[in-house]
Order: C-alpha cells, then sequence, then structure tokens
C-alpha cells in the first residue's frame, strides 16, 4: 500500500512538473515582440505565395499567419538569421529580396558589372581608335540648338572669358534668328 | 450585333494592315506610285474604322453588354459611368485594342502627307508600320477578342467564343464582376493610355530607321524627321512611368512610389533606350557621327516596348510554365525575335555605309560625354533588364523562382544615376570636338564652388549619410550650373540689347528653345532627385494597433486615434474609416482619414492611406486591413517620406521643360519639312 502511495505520489509529482515546464518555458520567454520588430524582419522576406509582395505589407491570410509566426519565433528569441533561414528552407530562396550569393544566382551579381566595364573597355578602344584616325585637330566649336550646346567655354577667366562668351553667344543667336 | 460588327472589323482591319504591307514592297520595287498610293490609303483607312470598333465596344461597357466575357470581366452595375468607359483598358483584351487603335492614329498621322520630299521612305515606313499594327490586330482577333460572348456548352460549362460551339446556348449575366479597384484610382486611369502612348509613339522613328536602313539613306534625315515624334513619346513615355509612381504612392499603401516589381521595372527600360537615344542623336545631328550606335539604339528601344508589352501581357511573370501554357506568349517571343533579328541583319549590311563622317579627338568634348552619358544609360538598363529576366532564368535552370527586389538594383543602379547627375552638370559646360580638361575645369569651377559648400552645410546641419551627401551635392551642382548658364545668356542679352533681365531672358529661352528647354527638363529631374533622394534614405515607418484616444509617435509628429466608422457607399463598396489627430509639438496640425474600401461584388479590398503632405515631408497612414480592425481598437502603419513631395513638383517642372523644348519653331519647321 505504501508503495503504491509512494507511486501515486510520484505520478502526480510528475504529472504536475510536466504541467508545469510549458509555463515555465514561457515566463523565461522574452516580452510579445512589436509590430516594428516583426516588421523589420517582415520586410526582408517576400511573400511565398504573392508575386514580387515584401511579407510586411502583403494582406493575404497566409502573410498574416507568417507575420505571427515572426512574432513567435523572435518570441522564443530566434535571431534574425535564423528566422529567414527558416523561410527560406520551408519556401525556397524566393522568399529573399535578393537571390543568395551560392552557385548559379552568383551570375545575378556578376553579369551586369562585367557587361559595363565591358562597355567602359570598348569605349576606352574606340576612343583610342578615333584619336589615331584623326588625322587633323577639328576646328570651329559647332553649337547649335540642342539642349547640351551650349556656347563653347571661354579660354580665359574673369571679366575677358565673360565678354568672350557674351559675344559667342550672341553671335549663335543671331545664327538663330 | 454590335459585338458582330466591332469584330468584323478588327479582321477587315488586318486584312487591310496585310494589303498595306504588300502593296508598299510591290509599290517600292516596282516603283510603283499607284502601288504605294494604295498601300498608304489603307493605311489611313484603318485608324477610322477602329475607332468605329473602339465606340462599339465602348457602347458596349457602358450600357451593361454581360454577355460578353470581357464587358462581364471588367464592369458591374454599380461603377459609375466613367469608370466603364475606362475600362475600356482596365483587361487585357482591351488594353490590346488600346494599342491597336494609337498605333493606327499614329500610322494615319505619318502618312496623312504625301511626302513629296521623301518619297523612297514611305513605302518601308509603311510596311513597318503596317506589321506592327497587323501583329497586335492578329493578337486581337486570334487570342484576346473583347467581342467574345459567353455560351453554356451541352456539358454545362460557360465558356466564352465569337461563335457557338456545338450545342451551346447563349448565357446573359445580369452583372459583372466589376473593375479591380486597384484599377479605380484617376492615376490608374490615365496611366495605361500615356504608357502606350509613349510605347506606339517610338514605333515611328523605328519605322523610319527600318525605311532609311532598306533604302541606304546614311544622312541625318530620318533623325530630323522624327524629331518631334521622339520628343513625344519619350513625353508620354515618362508622364506615364510618373502617373504609375503616384498611383502606387496613393493606392498601394506600402508607402512608396517604386517597387522595382518587374512590370515597372519592364516598362522602364524603353524609357532607358528612349532616353540615350534622344541625346544621342543631338550628336548625329551636329557632328555626323554615332550613326551606327543611334540605329542600334532605336532598334532597342523598339525591342523594348515590345518586350515590355510582352512581359506585362504574356503570364510569364507568374510562371515560365504558365508562359508556355499562353497562346499569346509565345506569339509575343517569335515577334521580338523575327523583328530584332531583321533589324539587326539590316544594320549589319548597312554598317559602312553608316561610318561617323568626323572622328572623336577628345575625351572631354561634348560629344565624348554624350557617350560616356549613354554608356550610363546602357548600364542601368543592363541592371534593368538582368534583374527581370533573371527570376525566368533561375526557373529555367533551377526549377526554383527567385525574387530580385530593390536591394540588388538600389546598389547597382544608385552609383549610375549619381554618375549621370554629375554628367548633366558637366556636359553642358563642354564643347563639341576640341573641349580639352583644361577647358573644361576653366568653365566649371564656378558652379562647382556654391555646390562644395552644400555637403559642408549639410554635415554641420547634421547630416551623416555619405550618399545624401554625394547626392544633394550632385544636385546642387546641376542646379547652379543650370542657373549659371542661364545668367550668363540673360546677361549678354542684357548687356548688348540694353534689355532688363527678365526680358532678356525670356528672349534668350525663347530663341533657342531646345536648349533652354533642355536645361529646364533638366532642372526637373534634380528636383525629382531631391524627393527620391530624401524618401529612399530617410522615410522611417512604425506599426501600432492602437485603442481610441490612444497614440502613436513618429518623426516629432503625434497620432491620436480618435474613432472609426464604417459606412456602405453609393458604388457597392463598404467604407471602413479611421479618424485620427496630427500634432507636432503639442499643436494640433489637422486630421487624417486612412481608410479602407471593400468592393462586394469583387470582393476586393483597396487600401487609401490618410497623407499630410508639406515641402518638407509626407505623413502617410494606413488603417492596416491584413489585420484586426475594431471600433474599440485598430492597427496603425505610420510613415514618414521626408521630402518626397519634390518628386511630384519635379515632374511638373519636366512637362513645363518639355513644352518649352519642343514648343515648334516656325523657321525650323519650314526648314525641315516637318511630317
Amino acid at each position: 500500500m505504501k508503495t503504491k502511495n509512494i507511486f501515486l505520489l510520484t505520478f502526480f509529482f510528475l504529472l504536475f512538473a510536466a504541467a508545469l515546464i510549458p509555463a515555465v518555458a514561457v515566463s523565461a520567454q522574452q516580452p510579445t515582440p512589436s509590430d516594428d520588430e516583426v516588421n523589420a524582419i517582415a520586410r526582408q522576406l517576400y511573400c511565398p505565395v504573392c508575386e514580387n509582395t515584401p511579407l510586411d505589407v502583403c494582406p493575404t491570410t497566409a502573410c498574416h499567419q507568417w507575420r505571427e509566426l515572426i512574432r513567435q519565433m523572435l518570441a522564443e528569441g530566434k535571431s534574425e538569421a535564423d528566422i529567414k533561414q527558416y523561410f527560406v528552407d520551408y519556401y525556397g530562396a524566393r522568399v529573399l529580396s535578393e537571390p543568395p550569393r551560392t552557385g548559379i544566382y552568383w551570375l545575378v551579381y556578376i553579369v551586369p558589372p562585367v557587361a559595363f566595364f565591358a562597355g567602359v573597355y570598348l569605349l576606352f578602344r574606340a576612343f583610342q581608335t578615333w584619336k589615331r584616325l584623326a588625322k587633323e585637330p577639328l576646328t570651329g566649336a559647332d553649337h547649335s540648338s540642342s539642349p547640351w550646346s551650349g556656347p563653347e567655354p571661354a579660354k580665359g577667366s574673369g571679366t575677358a572669358a565673360d565678354d568672350e562668351y557674351v559675344a559667342r553667344l550672341e553671335e549663335e543667336l543671331k545664327k538663330r534668328k | 450585333m454590335l459585338a458582330q460588327f466591332g469584330f468584323g472589323v478588327f479582321v477587315l482591319t488586318f486584312l487591310l494592315a496585310l494589303f498595306s504591307v504588300g502593296a508598299a514592297v510591290v509599290g517600292y520595287f516596282d516603283k510603283s506610285d499607284r502601288w504605294v498610293e494604295a498601300a498608304r490609303r489603307a493605311m489611313l483607312l484603318i485608324f477610322p474604322l477602329i475607332t468605329l470598333a473602339v465606340l462599339a465596344l465602348a457602347y458596349l461597357l457602358a450600357t451593361g453588354h454581360y454577355e460578353l466575357q470581357y464587358v462581364y470581366s471588367v464592369t458591374s452595375n454599380d461603377m459609375p459611368f466613367y469608370l466603364k468607359i475606362t475600362a475600356l483598358w482596365g483587361g487585357q483584351a482591351g488594353s490590346l485594342v488600346l494599342w491597336s487603335w494609337l498605333m493606327s492614329a499614329f500610322a494615319s498621322a505619318v502618312t496623312l502627307r504625301k511626302w513629296e520630299r521623301d518619297r523612297e521612305l514611305l513605302p518601308w515606313v509603311i510596311v513597318v508600320t503596317s506589321v506592327t499594327l497587323a501583329f497586335f490586330l492578329s493578337l486581337t482577333i486570334l487570342f484576346e477578342n473583347p467581342f467574345a460572348r459567353w455560351w453554356q456548352t451541352t456539358g454545362g460549362d460557360f465558356v466564352a467564343h465569337m461563335f457557338a460551339p456545338a450545342g451551346a446556348i447563349p448565357v446573359t449575366p445580369t452583372d459583372g464582376q466589376g473593375l479591380n479597384p486597384l484599377l479605380r484610382h484617376p492615376g490608374m486611369i490615365i496611366h495605361p493610355p500615356m504608357l502606350y502612348l509613349g510605347f506606339v509613339a517610338f514605333v515611328i522613328p523605328y519605322a523610319f530607321a527600318i525605311a532609311a536602313l532598306i533604302t541606304g539613306r546614311s544622312d541625318d534625315r530620318w533623325i530630323r524627321l522624327t524629331r518631334r515624334w521622339t520628343l513625344v513619346a519619350w513625353l508620354f513615355l515618362s508622364l506615364g512611368l510618373v502617373l504609375g509612381m503616384r498611383w502606387a504612392y496613393d493606392v498601394l499603401g506600402w508607402g512608396g512610389y517604386w517597387a522595382w516589381d518587374p512590370v515597372e521595372t519592364a516598362s522602364l527600360m524603353p524609357w532607358l533606350a528612349g532616353t540615350a537615344f534622344l541625346h544621342s542623336v543631338m550628336i548625329q545631328e551636329k557632328r555626323g557621327m554615332f550613326k551606327q550606335w543611334n540605329m542600334l539604339l532605336i532598334i532597342l528601344t523598339y525591342a523594348l516596348v515590345i518586350f515590355g508589352t510582352f512581359l506585362t501581357r504574356s503570364g510569364v511573370f507568374s510562371s515560365v510554365h504558365a508562359f508556355a501554357q499562353s497562346a499569346i506568349g509565345p506569339m509575343f517571343f517569335a515577334f521580338i525575335g523575327i523583328t530584332f533579328v531583321t533589324s539587326v541583319a539590316l544594320l549589319i549590311y548597312r554598317w559602312k555605309d553608316l561610318r561617323a563622317e568626323v572622328e572623336m579627338t577628345s575625351l572631354f568634348s561634348r560629344e565624348a560625354l554624350f557617350l560616356l552619358n549613354n554608356l550610363l544609360f546602357m548600364g542601368v538598363l543592363i541592371v534593368c533588364f538582368w534583374g527581370v529576366i533573371f527570376p525566368l532564368i533561375s526557373e529555367l535552370v533551377t526549377g526554383q523562382k527567385v525574387t530580385v527586389g530593390p536591394p540588388f538594383y538600389l546598389r547597382a543602379n544608385g552609383p549610375l544615376f549619381g554618375a549621370l547627375m554629375a554628367l548633366m552638370g558637366i556636359a553642358p559646360l563642354s564643347a563639341w570636338g576640341r573641349s580639352t580638361f583644361k577647358t573644361l575645369g576653366r568653365a566649371l569651377w564656378k558652379p562647382f564652388i556654391p555646390s562644395a559648400i552644400v555637403p559642408v552645410v549639410l554635415a554641420i546641419l547634421g547630416v551623416r549619410n555619405w550618399i545624401a551627401l554625394v547626392g544633394f551635392t550632385l544636385v546642387a551642382f546641376v542646379i547652379f550650373v543650370t542657373l549659371f548658364e542661364f545668367w550668363r545668356g540673360a546677361r549678354s542679352r542684357q548687356k548688348k540689347q540694353n534689355e532688363n533681365f527678365l526680358v532678356a531672358l525670356w528672349q534668350l529661352a525663347g530663341r533657342n528653345r531646345r536648349r533652354y528647354g533642355g536645361y529646364l527638363i533638366h532642372l526637373s529631374m534634380v528636383v525629382m532627385a531631391i524627393g527620391i533622394l530624401g524618401i529612399e534614405l530617410y522615410q522611417t515607418t512604425t506599426q501600432k494597433t492602437l485603442a481610441v484616444g490612444e497614440d502613436i509617435q513618429i518623426a516629432g509628429y503625434t497620432l491620436r486615434f480618435d474613432s472609426l466608422a464604417q459606412f456602405p457607399y453609393t458604388d457597392g463598396r463598404i467604407v471602413t474609416r479611421a479618424a485620427l489627430s496630427v500634432f507636432r509639438g503639442g499643436k494640433f496640425l489637422g486630421d487624417l482619414y486612412p481608410r479602407y474600401d471593400y468592393y462586394t461584388t469583387s470582393g476586393q479590398p483597396m487600401t487609401i492611406a490618410g497623407v499630410r503632405s508639406t515641402l518638407a515631408d509626407d505623413l502617410y497612414v494606413v488603417l492596416v486591413n491584413w489585420e484586426d480592425v475594431s471600433a474599440a481598437q485598430a492597427p496603425f502603419k505610420v510613415y514618414h517620406n521626408p521630402l518626397v513631395n519634390w518628386l511630384w513638383i519635379g515632374s511638373l517642372m519636366f512637362i513645363f521643360g518639355f513644352l518649352v523644348a519642343a514648343w515648334p519653331e516656325r523657321e525650323e519647321e519650314a526648314r525641315e519639312g516637318k511630317i
């Protein structure tokens, strides 16, 4: 009988202790994260369902639940990186605002600068070729009606330069009469 | 009956467009004016015919003919009359009709005169415009027919067809689904026609370029003939983009104006190529250089116009697999491929004929800086193009789609836009042909000195963000250079003509509108840049659920939640509206009424922000309808957007600058034999 009582007491003690565990765990949690804390992470993630919609402004029920999930994970002490990784693991790389810097995704970062600098190189080579081809220096700056076609900058400075500018501008405007 | 008439008209105009192509080709090769004239008249006939079909569709929309699938999908009984009319371009089928209509209008405007001076170009201009028109008409006839009606098949399914399937009976719903609420905003009503006007107008310079390539005209005649078309295309495309931004800001409820969404980025791409073209053609006009490059740019612009329409119409963004299943997608893909390859092949064929008349000699000449400007625009274009298509490539290669969002575009394009702004300040001070580092330096130092003070003042005021310091310095530099140019020019007139300064300024701008209008456009761009820098670098946001009487703070403002009301509206929506009082430093500034409208017919909500706008900032409040809202408490998201109104002010300045630049000059028109 005694043994039975001890067994029952132990059982109920364990049951009570087990029931306390979540409560203790909850009390160990941080205060409920604010909307701003949730949005700070949600705006870096894209809705896995809707096209090109950040999670912080997506009006669907699913996104509402995902934001609550972020809140819960923050309350559990998960870091921003953990939460983002969780979403990537479940929904794929499309939830990130940019492709991850791995494998074939590197192409998205490499191609534009390579293409641009190839253009710079080609332009530089073209300049060299043009300079070589130009047998004699061009004369007579040609100013006309383009928005960019301001008179040639003055060679001097101060009043003399201004006078030169004025004379050239007048000459040009007279041509347009 | 009216639907059959409309469809019949589309079939007829499609055949006329094909006839126009055939007759123009025969006329060119047989040197027969009669055939060319027949082609021209066929082209002229298309516009009034399509107008009749458009009027028929507008009537069917306005009178609620819900037996037509298109009318059913974009209108409803409770929609106001003006929205029923603008629903014409509220769906895919209607927007393709709008494309064809505008294309036929522009083609008619171009071919209205017989062009005695440029007779050899005429047949090929007709061919290019007619081929483009025939392509869009074929989409309407074969895939996106706005006149298709509802039928119920013997199996009980509802299908939309022009003609009755075997055994099917006609069905007439009593009400329609209504226009997507997001498309009911004034910005969205005007935005698509503006964008399409820009898209379609760029077809005209392209048509002339192809005509010049085919006929071997290597001079700049095609550019001079289409200069105003190019400007008009650029204006409408720019306005379309700005209206799209305003719509996004007012309606989408996320506090911003541009999200680098693939659809909006696709509409930016033709603008980038077109802007590069607009600058580059000036060099050909002035110096006879870059003929090949200008051809390539206009070919690229045309391809991007079709590509932009393709991206929004093909379903390719939802998935490449959806694209493969869509009939319209492969058609677009094939059309872009054929026209691009043919155009580039023609350019290669004429490559040697298009060599520059003079060579470039100085890295600091205006033409060199223009070329640098083109390189930067192409850089931004590459970033945009790659960012748009990469998710599709990823899906094809890995089976997984990825998002290429704002961080990618901002990081890649930011420096390029900064360099473009610097060029906007430097290039107007350089000279054609022979500018040197020394001469350019002499011209730059005066406007540079006051610009250099700007970052110092900003730093003293507490600005520490280096992007802001560089950005606002560049803004100031462009403003000082431009004002300096106006001041120098006006002062010269003042001295020589003994005029009042303001009179001198007016006379100066009036006598060279293109240049000074261009300067005003530059000014408008940097004013827009002020708004962009403000919101991109300094936007702050906060969200909180408030009980009545509670408040929320942001950027020195306090917003108190006063009440929440819900009521039905006459057009079938249920409006939920909150009232908030705004305070700053304890002083009451006014009320804000953020709301969300729920459209019962379509079951779609729309979020309308409450906005307090000043030149310094916008306070932008959203009632967060995707969270729990009740009369006792409601969640609010508040954005503080510094300087954003300068973006819209710059847009208005842009229109003014354009009007100055494009205003007809009588002597010029007489000289050019304007078309």
